[in-house]
């Protein structure tokens, strides 16, 4: 089967249907894709990532937090190590920076103690307690009150969209078939054994479903009788920092966790801009990314306790993600009600470094419930590199412009990213088919303007690339429209009303 | 890669870039280059289609595009060089400009002299952190100005701007025209960002309400804004409790502030001023880096363009003397300061006056608005020279010429804004011009 | 009797704002304050009877490279024809090349007022 994505009509049958497009479900695929098998991702949204992948910490924990012997403490190094491995070769934006949990008195020194010794009983390797010195070096704007600190070497962050994207990409140029602006409405079950999913777009006959649909994964399991767990958001607020911050923070801080939570962070980003926060609230309504006076205020205030001078007049964006919660630990393998059925669900931090290993421990369960596996010889595993013209020097920058000139546009001007880029990132096998799909990709827009600039003329590249009208450009989601023409407002209605 | 020299670069083809040119042309350099990112000259200009520009300039009314058309057809009349479709990648102190373009490749320019005038930004929802969620239809004024007026697009039906800065009370009766409805304008703020004419034939005209002293505080919709939660302020400009009140709407503009759009200059080292975000320059424009020059909006957010074409001519006109090495060389600096009711000065510093210069300029933000004022210059600690002001407003420039005989040898220069002693009748007042 | 209303006016002239006061006696202006220029007094004036508005907005190109041609009333409009006047500039589409100050709609509405072009428009290359 030859892979694609898109908006299309779903296949009549597949071996494996993956629903839910987030890092895991695209882990899942690109692990799946290995094999021999006709497998079937299932989106609601016009893009990969959109749900909690999309507004996240965008850490690779090292895995010294989790309860040994959880799911979380073996599939987070697994997950590290993975990420180690394969970026490079999936073009996923990668920084090992390590990671500090901050201790600011005695007591809070005994539980980083006590954190790394739980990050041993983990195979965490290289954790290490830091003095106070050894942390005001290594970060010189940090609180002067620190005590000291556990430095975990393996810490690292990542761009978590790229992640998606890199994982979806190579899953579909080895087979995958992405369908996308298409919701689950129901699983057909026979004799407790899945035998089809239906969809917005038809109806798929299968026998192994892989339930990766994030904050929904509860109402899928739902569709097939199964209520063994359920997903209960949790909110988290963010504030990042334009890239003109600097050197403000090498590594990944974190205050040292008390019972409910890690604490509100301060982290450099992959491109170099700083973030603070999340905070976590539970709510119920799973698609709630509001953010609020009171909680940036909170994370404010959380993340001055560990960086007293922070670059207020330099924030960007705010936004809010959700955490699929269900319970403590990850819900990993079969459905207790249909067999064929399996879950990736309530995936919560570490979630996001865990995804490759969640993909390989997928694969197990799919084998544990009956899929066969034969291994494909045409498996590539790589995605070939695209240029980022900004990381480039002259000589090849100049390059770039004579083999292709949309190379020597900007479109836009605070990341200068070209029009190259935007058209590649659009072409590409898990192409761009929103603007906020353009800016995950590419950063265009993701700078300190937020696409004031580039804006107008990103949408007219997606216009143009994908051959449909200016109205028809969406922001993100599939009713997110952008422009009205003005026809539509004079007829008082239009394609939006 | 291309390598060329010119005498001098302007960084921007908008008003002030064409002005500067213009002007380091007249003032005998040779070869003069100005570097435009967009497909034609005109920057900003091109998307203000409104009239009210030129009064002081050319003393007629004109549109956005109608200005930048005289400027356009001087640079024409010229031999000045023009590159379109052109960004700069850097600009390294020296004047070597890294340039990129998708006909002409890479190309590096060595400069003698460098004029920024690469206007400003708009601020964002993240500038000011409205909370909310993040739906399509929350835009800048100017951004959606551009998709109105130039490409012919519109971004909503029912709006509500944030924000009573000029670009948003213009879209205000743009969206108006097109046939959308403007529910209000907020504004965080107890008195206006705008022009009163603005405030008058914007809004008053089609009876959309401004509430100063509002703010919103937060966007709502999951894929299209739905509507947007405004409260009352108090002179914190903290919300007071029980106020909220929602409107229904399916586009947000924002129009709350500009930026001058420095990272060029960032890049390269340049001395910024915290309060215009803009260089630190002389009365020449110098800035902090030798031989690079800025004017426009780059140096100080302007209320009109008339200010930027004279600010400009005088950028232009230094770069010029700079290339040949006639401008003075950069003395002992004397510093300029805003005091007392003002928020910004520009020139922030003065070098050497020229022989046979007889007054200085100086541009001035308000911090707050005032009734009849004085404005007063002190010369190291000594009341040396004031003048009335009839009415002061933060959204208006405050232009004041300085006798340099009023300045002499002062190394320390404060201007402040006072209230008047008594208040000044109107044929007081004094014309800003001489 | 006699009739006596007082306008605010606030001067919309140029940047400087002046506001005044207008006092209108039976149907004819018969006292003015408040304004500074010539231009303001003329302009309160005829605010309180017939007040007028310049008016710009943009028409169709055909053939140009750009989709919209800015165009500007050569003289003030009276306020309550604005709308009149931007119904009629919807419906009209004009071909490039086009010349800053051409006449793009004369006599609009019978209203002896012009709208022109306020830049040029190039050919599509």
């Amino acid at each position: 089967m030859a892979g694609s994505f898109g908006a299309g009509p779903v296949p009549d049958s597949a071996d494996v249907v993956v629903i839910g497009g987030g890092v895991v479900g695209c882990a899942i695929a690109r692990a799946l894709s290995r094999f021999d098998l006709s497998v079937l991702m299932i989106e609601r949204s016009p893009d990969v990532a959109t749900g909690t992948s999309k507004a996240n910490s965008g850490i690779l924990h090292a895995g010294f937090d989790a309860e040994p012997g959880t799911w979380k403490a073996r599939l987070n190094v697994q997950g590290a190590r993975l990420y180690a491995e394969l970026s490079e070769g999936l073009g996923i934006p990668r920084k090992a920076t390590g990671s500090l949990v901050v201790a600011k008195d005695a007591a809070q020194m005994e539980t980083v103690a006590d954190l790394r010794h739980r990050g041993i009983d983990n195979g965490v390797p290289g954790l290490e307690i830091w003095s106070r010195e050894q942390v005001l070096a290594h970060e010189p704007n940090i609180s002067p009150d620190v005590a000291g600190a556990l430095w975990a070497p393996t810490g690292a962050i990542v761009c978590p969209f790229l992640a998606t994207v890199g994982f979806a990409e190579n899953a579909i140029r080895n087979g995958v078939r992405i369908v996308t602006e298409c919701a689950v409405t129901g699983l057909d079950v026979a004799d407790r054994q899945v035998v089809a999913v239906q969809t917005t777009r038809g109806r798929v006959a299968t026998r192994f479903v892989v339930n990766a649909a994030g904050l929904h994964s509860g109402e899928i399991a739902r569709l097939a009788g199964d209520d063994s767990f359920t997903i209960k958001p949790r909110r988290g607020e963010y504030i990042l920092f334009d890239r003109s911050v600097g050197q403000l923070v090498n590594t990944v801080l974190f205050p040292t966790p008390d019972k409910v939570s890690k604490g509100i962070l301060v982290s450099p980003t992959v491109h170099g801009n700083v973030f603070i926060g999340p905070d976590a609230t539970e709510i119920d309504d799973p698609e709630d990314r509001e953010t609020t006076a009171g909680g940036l205020a909170g994370i404010i205030a959380g993340a001055r306790r560990i960086m007293p001078t922070l670059p207020l007049g330099t924030a960007i964006t705010e936004f809010a993600g959700l955490r699929a919660a269900a319970g403590k630990d990850f819900v990993i393998g079969p459905s207790p009600a249909a067999r064929g059925l399996v879950h990736a669900a309530g995936i919560q931090s570490p979630g996001l470094t865990s995804a490759p290993a969640i993909g390989e421990v997928m694969v197990e369960v799919l084998q544990d419930v009956g899929l066969r596996l034969r291994s494909k010889a045409s498996f590539v595993p790589v995605n070939p590199a695209k240029p980022r013209f900004h990381e480039m020097d002259r000589t090849t920058q100049a390059e770039l412009i004579a083999a292709d000139p949309l190379f020597g546009r900007v479109i836009c001007r605070c990341e200068t990213i070209t029009e190259a880029e935007i058209v590649a990132a659009i072409l590409a096998p898990c192409g761009a088919r929103t603007v906020d799909g353009v800016k995950r990709r590419v950063r265009a827009g993701a700078g300190r303007c937020q696409g004031g600039f580039c804006g107008p003329r990103v949408t007219a590249i997606l216009a143009r690339e994908l051959g449909i009208p200016v109205t028809a450009v969406r922001k993100d989601s599939a009713d997110s429209w952008l422009f009205l023409s003005r026809a539509d407002l004079e007829a008082g209605e239009g394609v939006h009303a | 890669m291309r390598e060329l020299s010119y005498d001098v670069v302007t960084i921007g083809g908008g008003p002030a870039g064409m002005a500067a040119a213009l002007a380091a042309r007249e003032n005998g350099a040779e070869r003069v280059l100005i570097i435009e990112r967009d497909r034609e000259l005109g920057g900003i200009l091109q998307q203000c289609i409104h009239n009210g520009f030129g009064l002081r300039r050319f003393e007629e009314e004109l549109t956005g595009p109608g200005y930048a058309h005289r400027y356009i057809d001087m640079v024409k009349a010229t031999d000045i060089d023009v590159w379109l479709d052109t960004t700069v990648l850097a600009a390294e102190p020296g004047g070597v400009i890294t340039s990129v373009s998708p006909h002409a490749g890479m190309t590096v320019v060595r400069a003698k002299s460098v004029v920024y005038s690469m206007g400003c930004r708009e601020r964002t929802r993240g500038a000011i952190r409205t909370p909310g969620s993040r739906p399509a239809g929350v835009f800048t004024a100017g951004a959606a100005q551009r998709m109105v007026n130039m490409e012919g697009y519109l971004p909503g039906k029912d709006v509500v701007i944030v924000g009573s800065g000029d670009i948003g009370l213009i879209m205000a009766r743009r969206m108006t025209f097109e046939g959308a409805k403007v529910k209000a304008v907020f504004e965080i703020m107890p008195y206006s960002n705008g022009l009163t004419r603005n405030i008058v034939q914007c809004l008053e005209d089609f009876g959309i309400p401004l509430y100063l002293g509002h703010s919103v505080t937060a966007i709502h919709g999951k894929d299209r804004v739905t509507g947007v939660t405004v409260s009352k302020v108090n002179d914190r400009l903290e919300v007071i409790d029980g106020t909220a009140f929602d409107v229904s709407c399916d586009c947000v503009l924002l129009s709350v502030g500009l930026i001058p759009e420095n990272e060029l200059g960032r890049a390269a080292g340049l001395a910024l001023d915290p309060v215009t975000s803009g260089a630190q320059v002389d009365q020449f424009r110098q800035t902090s880096i030798p031989g690079f020059f800025a004017a426009g909006n780059v140096l100080h957010v302007h209320d009109l363009v008339d200010w930027v074409s004279e600010e400009a001519a005088i950028a232009g006109r230094s770069a010029a003397r700079h290339a040949s090495g006639e401008l003075p060389a950069a003395g002992p600096e004397r510093s300029v300061t805003a005091g007392e009711g003002l928020r910004t000065v520009v020139p922030q510093r003065l070098s050497a006056f020229e022989p046979g210069k007889m007054s200085t300029r100086f541009y001035f933000r308000a911090a707050k608005p005032m009734g009849a004022s004085l404005l007063q210059f002190w010369a190291d600690g000594v009341l040396a020279f004031e003048r009335k002001l009839r009415v002061v407003k933060p959204s208006e420039m405050i232009v004041a010429d300085i006798p340099v005989r009023k300045i002499g040898d002062a190394q320390t220069l404060e201007f402040r804004v006072v209230p008047a002693p008594e208040k000044i009748e109107a044929e007081d007042a004094i014309e800003e011009e001489a | 009797m006699m009739e006596r209303v007082v306008h605010a006016i606030q001067c919309i002239g140029c940047p400087i704002g002046c506001g005044g006061e207008v006092i209108v006696e039976n149907g004819t202006v018969a006292e003015m304050s408040g304004f500074t220029c010539n231009k303001g007094l003329a302009y309160a004036a005829e605010e309180v009877v017939s007040p007028k508005r310049m008016v710009t907005t943009t028409v169709r190109v055909s053939g140009g490279g750009l989709a919209l041609l800015p165009v500007v009333s050569a003289t003030p409009v009276p306020k309550e024809r604005i709308f009149d006047c931007l119904r009629l500039l919807r419906g009209v589409t004009v071909a490039a090349p086009v010349a800053e100050g051409t006449v793009v709609v004369s006599d609009a509405l019978g209203l002896g007022v012009d709208f022109r072009a306020a830049r040029d428009v190039s050919p599509l290359q």
